[in-house]
């Protein structure tokens, strides 16, 4: 029972033709593990949060009461490429699970929509918006350490508050980076091999089964991989600690008390001289 | 390159008696067994080494499965009635003389006489690809060797194609749409009944399927209503050699006739796809018109609305046209375009 199925070529050479299906229920299983066991942990295990708080009383008094986090634009975003990815994993894996419909025009829609909205990001992020705020830097590092040793009950200073994004969820927008873009490049040289309604044409011999085959095998590890990883995201989204993270994503903003409790201001700063009272950055900076 | 073998790879053979017994069997060893009808199909797969079963399970035993029996509104034909039964039984001659027709014509005497009818509307296309055992679309793989710029496609679809373009080579299908023939099928949950055109799906559903049947089903019987006992029918088969051969496109259709206007009709191609066509645009189009060639024209050509022609296959189009028109208007009104 390998990770990948094999057939012979017509030339008789044996080329990886896909993923072997049974990685979607090992995926799907592993994702319900992972929050079956971070449930129980958080519930009986976890110590409570504390963080290290030296705000001044006039920096505190700055904080607005609404706290923008994400612009529209980000939002519109984020939900563009939510749906698009609910429907890619729907119509690649739901025929193989054994229900049969007509897939495959849905999926290339599907996948060209994540694919324009993961390229207009990429270019907001790099020019619009703090590229770097989703990039782990030296303090997550040092903070995350000492997390772990308090976590074990080890003594070590208590880490700051979070930036803009917690390292967790940095690490999670590398690996959807990572996946993502991989069934992205793969999935637009397959639409090769589809009728793409005069889009392309087809021509299934620009690459030599070999090529093909770990295209097929890169396209369906990512794409089992993101079934975990989705589950995983929707889970944190209505974890009720993260429903304010959440609700910035629909609302576009986070109640002051808990951006105080989660959020450094230093880290990821109100700039009041710049917008006036009642500002602190979004996306949109 | 698949290559004809003196043996067969190893596999248990079930010789069940009874339907029951044979649907248990198949729900038993699912994926693993392979039904065998009057084995002109199995054994093609078998000896060439492609499909490789853990069991097969033997039809030819089940007396229940064969023989054609007169009921109260219509006739049941078992799914193992061999294809010369068929053609020659006097009921299906007198009353449904389109499958007579078409059976007739299937292969040649030695096959129909081993040939079952439900192993004809069941067997599996016949692209020399897939039938070679390359890893394509159909085969499990992510190619399909006959759609590309250089792939020989003489044969195959010009509707319905989905990343696969075989088409389904079945005689009688044709013929069994247009009697508006209900498939019965065994299955672990009991019998279930499906009209003829539904028991076949294409590639956009399941492209590894030329029908619906699933592991541990069984088709046993296939019902044909009086509804059109005594229309007019038509079948033509179009082959390249016509002692015997699979077709390159066929045609068949009921027509009940007054006045000389059509009042209803079904009409039915197949080799045009993966799934044999039921024309329903073109049954809807010609109620109430005459029989003649007019409106076989018009037919025709409403017939090839959406043809999508491969590299090699373009002439399916007007032979699609004219099958329909001859259908409609009869040869010897037929204008050839």
């Amino acid at each position: 029972m390998g990770l990948i199925q094999w057939a012979t070529s017509p030339w008789g050479n044996s080329v990886p033709i896909h993923i072997a299906w049974y990685l979607i229920w090992v995926c799907a299983i592993a994702g319900l593990l992972f929050m079956i066991v971070h449930a129980l942990y958080v519930g009986i295990f976890a110590k409570p949060k504390k963080f290290a708080v030296n705000d001044t009383p006039a920096a505190v008094a700055a904080i607005p009461e609404r706290v923008p986090r994400h612009s529209f634009v980000a939002r519109a975003f984020h939900w563009v490429m939510a749906i698009s990815m609910l429907a890619l994993l729907v119509t690649a894996f739901l025929p193989k699970m054994g229900v049969k419909f007509d897939w495959v025009t849905y999926h290339w829609i599907a996948g060209l929509v994540l694919s324009a909205s993961v390229i207009f990001h990429i270019v907001h992020a790099s020019f619009w918006l703090d590229f770097w705020s989703i990039w782990p830097d030296s303090i997550d590092l040092r903070d995350a350490r000492r997390r772990m040793m308090r976590a074990f009950g080890k003594d070590a200073p208590p880490p700051d508050r979070f930036a803009k994004y917690p390292l967790e969820n940095k690490f999670y927008h590398f690996v959807i980076l990572c996946s993502g873009l991989a069934v992205i490049a793969t999935g637009l040289f397959m639409m090769k091999r589809v009728n793409t309604f005069g889009i392309l044409s087809r021509n299934p011999y620009v690459f030599g089964d070999l090529t093909w085959g770990m295209m097929y095998v890169l396209h369906g590890l990512a794409g089992v991989g993101l079934i975990a990883l989705i589950m995983v995201h929707v889970y944190f989204g209505i974890r009720p600690e993260k429903l304010p993270i959440t609700k910035s994503m629909i609302f576009g903003y986070m109640d002051r008390e808990f951006y105080l409790e989660e959020h450094d201001p230093q880290r990821w700063a109100v700039e009041q001289a710049k917008k006036g009272p009642g500002y602190a950055p979004s996306d949109a900076d | 390159m698949a290559v004809i073998r003196d043996v067969m790879p190893a596999f248990d053979l079930l010789q069940p008696a009874s339907a029951a017994d044979a649907q248990k069997l198949l729900q038993q060893y699912g994926e693993d067994a392979w039904i065998m009808a009057g084995g002109l199909d199995s054994f093609d797969w078998l000896k060439d080494r492609i499909k490789k079963p853990k069991v097969l399970v033997d039809l030819s035993g089940i007396s229940e499965m064969s023989g054609v029996r007169e009921t109260g509104n219509g006739v049941e034909i078992g799914a193992m009635t061999t294809l010369t039964e068929i053609a020659h039984h006097p009921v299906i001659k007198s009353q449904y003389g389109v499958l007579s027709q078409a059976v007739e014509v299937v292969a040649s005497p030695q096959i129909r006489n081993q040939g079952t009818l439900g192993g004809n509307v069941s067997q599996d296309t016949r692209c020399w690809y897939y039938r070679d055992g390359w890893p394509c679309y159909r085969a499990g793989g992510n190619i399909c060797y006959a759609d590309t710029p250089v792939g020989r496609n003489r044969e195959h679809a010009i509707f319905g194609a989905n990343r696969c373009v075989a088409v389904h080579p079945s005689d009688s299908v044709p013929a069994l749409i247009a009697l508006d023939a209900k498939f019965v099928i065994q299955t672990p949950k009991g019998e279930k009944v499906v009209d003829a055109e539904d028991y076949f799906v294409g590639p956009d559903i399941d492209i590894t399927r030329l029908n619906i049947i699933q592991p541990g089903e069984l088709l046993t019987t296939i019902r044909i209503p009086n509804t059109w006992a005594g229309a007019k029918f038509y079948f033509e088969k179009v082959r390249d050699r016509n002692v015997w051969d699979f077709p390159l496109m066929n045609v068949a259709s009921a027509m009940k006739v007054s006045g000389g206007n059509i009042d209803s009709m079904r009409i039915a191609v197949n080799a045009v796809a993966p799934r044999p066509m039921r024309l329903k645009a073109v049954e809807d189009a010609v109620r109430g018109k005459p029989a003649n060639a007019d409106t076989g024209e018009m037919a025709g050509k409403l017939a090839i609305q959406g043809a999508v022609p491969l590299q090699f296959n373009a002439y399916k189009i007007p032979l699609m046209r004219n099958l329909v028109k001859r259908a409609i208007g009869g040869v010897q009104e037929a204008q050839w375009a």
